[in-house]
């Protein structure tokens, strides 16, 4: 029994991260009908940003405590990864919007950024790992041979406030009737007086704010940062974005913590090298049986 | 005559850079360029039957290249190598069985292709995107875990098959140097990946391909049987993506699964959208440039004059070539979509630009 819910807790932790970069993916392909390829490499800068600003903060300079520079680190992590998504689309994605060039073209380019993304950074700063600093005091919790650290539980919480703050402003809020108004029809929307750039750009700014915020966790729980370490979690997560039903919260939501649970249950059964070959089977089940995801809608196409 | 002009040209220039290659006048370096530009021809050509063709966006290519080169791997230790045991067939057989080797691994690529080819009978576009690389991962996370392949740390052995081809050679054709029967297999087997596609796109059931690439619907009233349309094509892409890795495996004598993964499929999508979608003779320029691009910035001393005002600003800064050359290429290739985003030939082909070329050539 302790071992089912140990796994759990794992599989809840590892959910959290997919979620949470899925999130971002979902956000920006619900309004723009792009698949975003260079957000699980925003993530990675996320994750570089959030150690220079840790580094920076608990430095000679300024040297604030740790857990000081957790609380300041958060908001300015996410203001900076937020600033590169935005360029990103400015630079990148909005020229051929305004273009209006073929979806396919753009998707392209969003996989060369990410291949940018990744390179730059090694060619800057060199292909040796760093170590995150520890910035949260790490407290182990044991209820009844269950192990629960304080950082589990900020990564869970993290995702579950980021997914009910993101629904709340997609279905809540005035901003978020225009995206998914952009998403519905993109040519009326302008015709309704609605800045379509500036929507665009307050997606990107949440999408790439909160795979900053998922950087950081990231760092924090696994202190490697190396310039490859979002290209296969952003994979995964895409994937759990589609599995979800790609273009809805709730979808990539669960989809996150159903990857988790499958990975994590994959690798409590079999050898952990299974993992992937089990994961993505089961995932081409479910696209095979419900081809559209399973909170997506089918998109009805005129003849 | 005047139609084959063109073929003549073709098969001359191969016959000459097979007598340049036994003469020793270009080195193993230049066969090699020359064998991953026929390698990357018959990838970018074979996913340009899914992307350009039949307007399916697949990113996970590699994956079947993957297959091919196993199967075309393990094939050739057991006939030839002494891996799994004595060699099945004697040494002189070699050149005959080899070609058969090389397709026998593509057919099981063509087959492992249903994998992707039967969920696109109900999904499109992004969805279709996802399956393919979960297939790419799958096929990759599948071999690694097979330890009598060698798992992660790759497999060899290859090489003993192309040890008995040359240690077989005819007396009159090996001369005094051993003979490139790796680089006579790639050109042939680029020109029959060039003739099959040709001819299939030219078919009836090309027809078909583009009918779905415009609009499914449409195309399914007009009678066209678009399931069994899409497993062919697929089938075909994907069969001759085995080719190609079968003599990948050959030409480098090493396969490791880590080799075939997502990036691999990127440079065969850079190729496809750099040439333009849905054209053969774009799929085959992009091919060579993209492939000798990356070999001129392999060079280090390019890449430091090219980052000397950065290298001026940061002095310690030592940018090394082989990541460089992977920003610029991603760079080079963002910088096309932005200005000439159909890519180097768009749509047409080299006969649509130039059309007095009709003339000089036919594939019939």
């Amino acid at each position: 029994m302790d071992f089912i819910i140990q796994n759990i807790i794992n599989a809840l932790q590892w959910g959290s991260f997919y979620a949470l970069i899925a999130l971002g993916y979902t956000l920006v392909y619900g309004v723009l009908r792009l698949i975003n390829f260079a957000h699980g490499d925003i993530f990675m800068v996320g994750a570089y940003i959030a150690f220079f600003v840790a580094g920076f903060m608990l430095g000679p300079a300024l040297g604030l405590s740790p857990m000081t520079t957790f609380l300041f680190a958060v908001p300015l992590t996410m203001f900076l990864t937020a600033c590169v998504g935005v360029t990103l689309e400015r630079i990148a994605y909005r020229p051929l919007r305004r273009k209006g060039a073929h979806r396919l073209y753009v998707v392209i380019t969003a996989l060369m950024c990410g291949l940018i993304l990744e390179y730059s950074n090694l060619a800057v700063l060199g292909a040796s790992r760093l170590k995150f600093p520890e910035l949260v005091e790490k407290t182990i919790w044991n209820l009844g041979g269950v192990t629960l650290t304080n950082l589990k539980v900020i990564v869970i919480f993290a995702a579950v406030a980021v997914f009910v703050i993101l629904n709340f402003i997609v279905t809540k809020t005035k901003i978020g009737m225009a995206m998914r108004g952009i998403s519905y029809d993109k040519f009326a929307i302008p015709l309704m007086g609605i800045p379509i750039d500036s929507i665009i750009v307050f997606t990107f700014i949440l999408g790439s704010g909160f795979a900053g915020l998922a950087g950081l966790l990231f760092a924090m729980s696994y202190p490697v940062l190396e310039p490859f370490m979002g290209m296969i979690i952003g994979w995964k997560a895409f994937i759990a974005a589609v599995v979800g039903g790609i273009g809805d919260i709730r979808g990539a939501f669960y989809g996150g913590f159903l990857l988790g649970f499958i990975e994590v249950g994959v690798v409590t059964v079999f050898p952990s090298t299974y993992r992937d070959l089990f994961a993505f089977t089961i995932l081409l089940i479910i696209l095979w049986m419900k081809p559209t995801g399973l909170f997506g809608m089918p998109q009805s196409t005129k003849i | 005559m005047q139609k084959y002009t063109f073929n003549i040209l073709m098969a001359a220039l191969a016959v000459a850079l097979l007598a340049m290659a036994q003469l020793r006048i270009i080195d193993n370096y230049i066969q090699a360029v020359i064998m991953f530009v026929g390698i990357n021809i018959m990838m970018s050509t074979s996913l340009n039957l899914v992307n350009g063709n039949m307007g399916e966006f697949t990113c996970g290519h590699a994956a079947f290249m993957c297959v091919g080169a196993y199967v075309a791997s393990i094939l050739s230790v057991l006939c030839f190598g002494s891996k799994f045991g004595d060699p099945i067939f004697p040494e002189a057989a070699s050149f005959f069985v080899f070609p058969f080797i090389i397709l026998l691994g593509g057919a099981v690529a063509a087959l492992s292709s249903i994998l992707v080819a039967l969920p696109s009978f109900k999904t499109r576009d992004d969805y279709l995107a996802i399956i393919t690389i979960a297939v790419n991962y799958m096929v990759i996370s599948a071999i690694e875990n097979m330890d009598w392949v060698g798992g992660s740390r790759g497999f060899q052995g290859m090489k003993d098959t192309v040890w008995a081809m040359v240690d077989s050679t005819p007396a009159w054709l090996a001369g005094e140097n051993d003979f490139p029967w790796v680089l006579l297999y790639v050109i042939l087997f680029t020109a029959f990946d060039i003739w099959v596609i040709r001819r299939f796109i030219t078919s009836t059931y090309g027809k078909g391909v583009n009918a779905v690439c415009q609009d499914e619907t449409a195309a399914e009233i007009m009678s066209v049987n678009t399931n069994k349309i899409k497993t062919v094509n697929f089938m075909i892409s994907a069969g001759l993506a085995g080719c190609a890795g079968g003599l990948f495996a050959h030409v480098i004598g090493y396969v490791n699964p880590q080799s075939f993964n997502i990036l691999k499929s990127t440079e065969a999508m850079v190729m496809v959208y750099l040439g333009g979608m849905g054209s053969l003779s774009g799929a085959v320029i992009s091919a060579i440039v993209f492939t000798v691009l990356l070999e001129i910035l392999r060079s280090q001393a390019l890449i430091d004059f090219l980052m000397a005002p950065a290298t001026f600003v940061f002095p310690d800064w030592e940018p090394s070539a082989g990541v460089i050359k992977w920003v610029m290429i991603p760079l080079l290739l963002v910088l096309i979509m932005q200005f000439r985003p159909e890519g180097i030939m768009g749509n047409k082909e080299l006969s649509d630009v130039f059309p007095k070329l009709k003339k000089f050539y036919t594939f019939k």
